[in-house]
């Protein structure tokens, strides 16, 4: 009872990186409250996977394995997750900020009327006062997340309804195994008394899985471009820079927006958490919203007309220029220095 | 052929895009009012589809539902522009302060007082806030199923309708019964222009409370042209408990709002001048950051 509760995302039967990085942080939040760390799978042919899951310190995992629960649907999931819920009464509740998580998440916080915060980028425990009745709440969960379009942070609670529940995205938490040979334990669920005939009433006609050829999430060097980069045209310099230094194209989301570049390069809260050793950030003022999903780059170059750029204050360089003036030089010193 | 009884759920938003440095105040809050008030882009999507159900079933009526302040009536005039036919603004001071919980609360009963509703549309987040919430719980609401990050309506029948969802690594087309909930993702066409007719047809289209507030002849003239007036809805004229409205019906609560604080680093500066991009290069070389 009240304990913290992250949902195990399944990618086509193999476990989502972003439920690792949950269960990591879950198990350090589960620490500092001392309670325990359980996980909930739901799919099928899950035997073995609890082996890759008790390595980052779960408790109790529970499984619902049925062939009708895989691939990921809405109503199953749903049904499942709220009863669960209801016997076990978690405290807490994570699940990634997917297309999985973003569409089940609102769906059981509705169900349980409890209070739901989508892509956090911190988790913390802290206090309440409630400013008109000066009750105080121990223990609450801190759900930090940029809001209104990037432009401010905001800490939200939920200090009256429980689970807390909360979505991360993916990349923004560590993952890390507490110990390999960590004993949970492991309770099947029994499928039947969780989901209803009813909940299968949407029918998935086809799949058809198409990796995104643009991987900037493991590329080591980025080159990003914002709005300031003007057109399409200077864009294509940007992938002749990351062509000569191995690196890969990541746009904000105003460039996005513009038509600069295709939405797999969105990097930010609403696009994609990066932290390569290099980022090289081009006409890109730097609203929180993108600052969210690169601030821990090892290394930042921003190239800015505009000296005041806000990103410039986050940068270790900052090259006072144009951008179509910048990187012709760069392409051209590389290029006559290494072999 | 089936007529449908379609809503689209729209929500009208500062333009968060348009937040520059000037859109901070010195306290460190937002100043909204410099900030335009935009139709949410991805429910101009979601009206798009709807759009297209009805061109493929004439007959079919759309009806556009927000919650808002007053003003938000302009969404529903542009909306009536785009082709919707009817519009509902829902606005109550005991609205104030909802959550994405309550906020779908609110909606929901709204669109219970519709009734036998075929497909609710809206976007698939508003760029206030990013949450993607509201249409999952209006659907959980309304004890029907949700069809999230739809871009494309492969097939339609008197039944069923078939939908392209866009994931993180491909395409999934499912099949749905009515009525469900489908949210409309970025990825999908984006809205028709308005239509110039339409334009001429509702430009005086209001609300009651804003024509009484324009000491226009209002009654009079909502008697002669009751296609433009534009429905009103309060808490009286939906059922709820209002334990669930508002504040008080808003789990979440907001304990405070920072401007992002920078962690300082030590930052050296350089300008476009060959000499100052040799040296920065070169020290990027010989530290093997690139290379």
């Amino acid at each position: 009872m009240n304990n913290i509760i992250v949902y195990i995302e399944l990618v086509e039967g193999k476990i989502s990186d972003v439920s690792f990085e949950l269960l990591t942080k879950g198990r350090s939040l589960a620490n500092q409250l001392k309670c325990k760390l359980e996980a909930v799978l739901i799919g099928h042919n899950l035997k073995g996977l609890d082996k890759e899951l008790f390595p980052y310190g779960v408790d109790t995992l529970y499984t619902a394995d049925d062939t009708r629960l895989a691939p990921y649907a809405t109503l199953p999931h749903t049904s499942i997750l709220v009863k669960l819920f209801q016997e076990q009464q978690p405290q807490i509740a994570l699940m990634g900020a997917t297309t999985i998580g973003r569409d089940l998440g609102p769906r059981v916080s509705s169900a349980l009327k409890s209070g739901l915060t989508a892509d956090c980028t911190e988790l913390e425990i802290g206090t309440h006062t409630d400013s008109k009745t000066k009750h105080v709440y121990n223990e609450l969960l801190y759900q930090i997340r940029p809001a209104f379009g990037g432009n401010i942070i905001a800490t939200i609670i939920n200090p009256d309804c429980r689970p807390q529940m909360a979505t991360v995205r993916e990349g923004v938490m560590k993952k890390e195994i507490v110990d390999p040979q960590y004993k949970g334990k492991l309770v099947n669920l029994e499928v039947a008394k969780y989901v209803d005939e009813i909940d299968f009433i949407v029918k998935i006609i086809e799949r058809h899985i198409e990796e995104s050829k643009i991987d900037i999430k493991n590329a080591p060097i980025i080159i990003a471009g914002g709005f300031g980069v003007g057109s399409s045209d200077n864009f294509k310099l940007l992938h002749k820079l990351a062509g000569v230094l191995g690196a890969e194209v990541g746009a904000s989301r105003a460039a996005v927006d513009a038509g600069f570049a295709e939405h797999a390069r969105q990097i930010g809260q609403t696009g994609v958490t990066v932290r390569p050793k290099l980022y090289i950030a081009c006409g890109i003022s730097g609203q929180v919203q993108h600052l969210a999903g690169m601030m821990e780059s090892n290394l930042i170059i921003s190239i800015n007309s505009d000296s005041n750029a806000p990103i410039n204050k986050i940068a270790n360089y900052v090259i006072t220029g144009k951008v179509e003036n910048v990187i012709p030089k760069m392409i051209k010193y590389y290029r006559e220095h290494t072999k | 052929m089936k007529k449908f009884n379609i809503i689209v759920l729209a929500k009208q938003v500062p333009d968060t895009r348009k937040a520059g440095k000037d859109a901070m105040k010195a306290d460190g809050t937002i100043n909204r009012s410099i900030l335009p008030a935009i139709f949410n882009p991805e429910d101009l999507h979601a009206l798009e589809q709807a759009l297209r159900v009805k061109d493929q079933f004439p007959g079919s009526t759309i009806t556009l539902l927000t919650m808002g302040p007053p003003r938000a009536v302009e969404i529903l005039k542009e909306g009536f522009y785009r082709g919707a036919d009817d519009g509902i603004l829902l606005t109550d001071r005991a609205f104030a302060g909802s959550d994405t919980l309550a906020t779908s609360y609110a909606l929901a009963s709204a669109i219970r007082e519709i009734k036998d509703v075929d497909i609710i549309f809206s976007g698939r987040q508003a760029i206030d806030g990013d949450t993607a919430q509201v249409g999952p719980q209006v659907a959980e609401k309304l004890g029907i199923p949700q069809v999230t990050y739809a871009e494309e309506i492969i097939k339609i029948t008197d039944q069923t309708i078939q939908v392209k969802r866009r994931l993180e690594h491909g395409v999934e087309t499912v099949e749905c019964p009515f009525p469900l909930v489908i949210t409309v993702n970025n990825t999908a066409p984006h809205c028709r222009p308005r239509n110039a007719k339409r334009l001429m047809k509702y430009k005086h289209a209001s609300t009651m409370s804003n024509r009484q507030e324009n000491n226009d002849d209002y009654l009079a003239s909502a008697i002669a042209h009751t296609h433009l007036t534009i429905k009103e809805w309060g808490v009286n004229n939906i059922t709820v408990d209002h334990e669930q409205l508002g504040l008080s019906g808003s789990p979440t609560k907001v304990k405070k709002v920072d401007n992002i604080i920078f962690q300082a680093v030590e930052t050296k500066t350089f300008t476009d001048m060959d000499e100052d991009m040799d040296e920065l290069m070169k020290e990027l070389v010989e530290s093997h950051i690139v290379g």
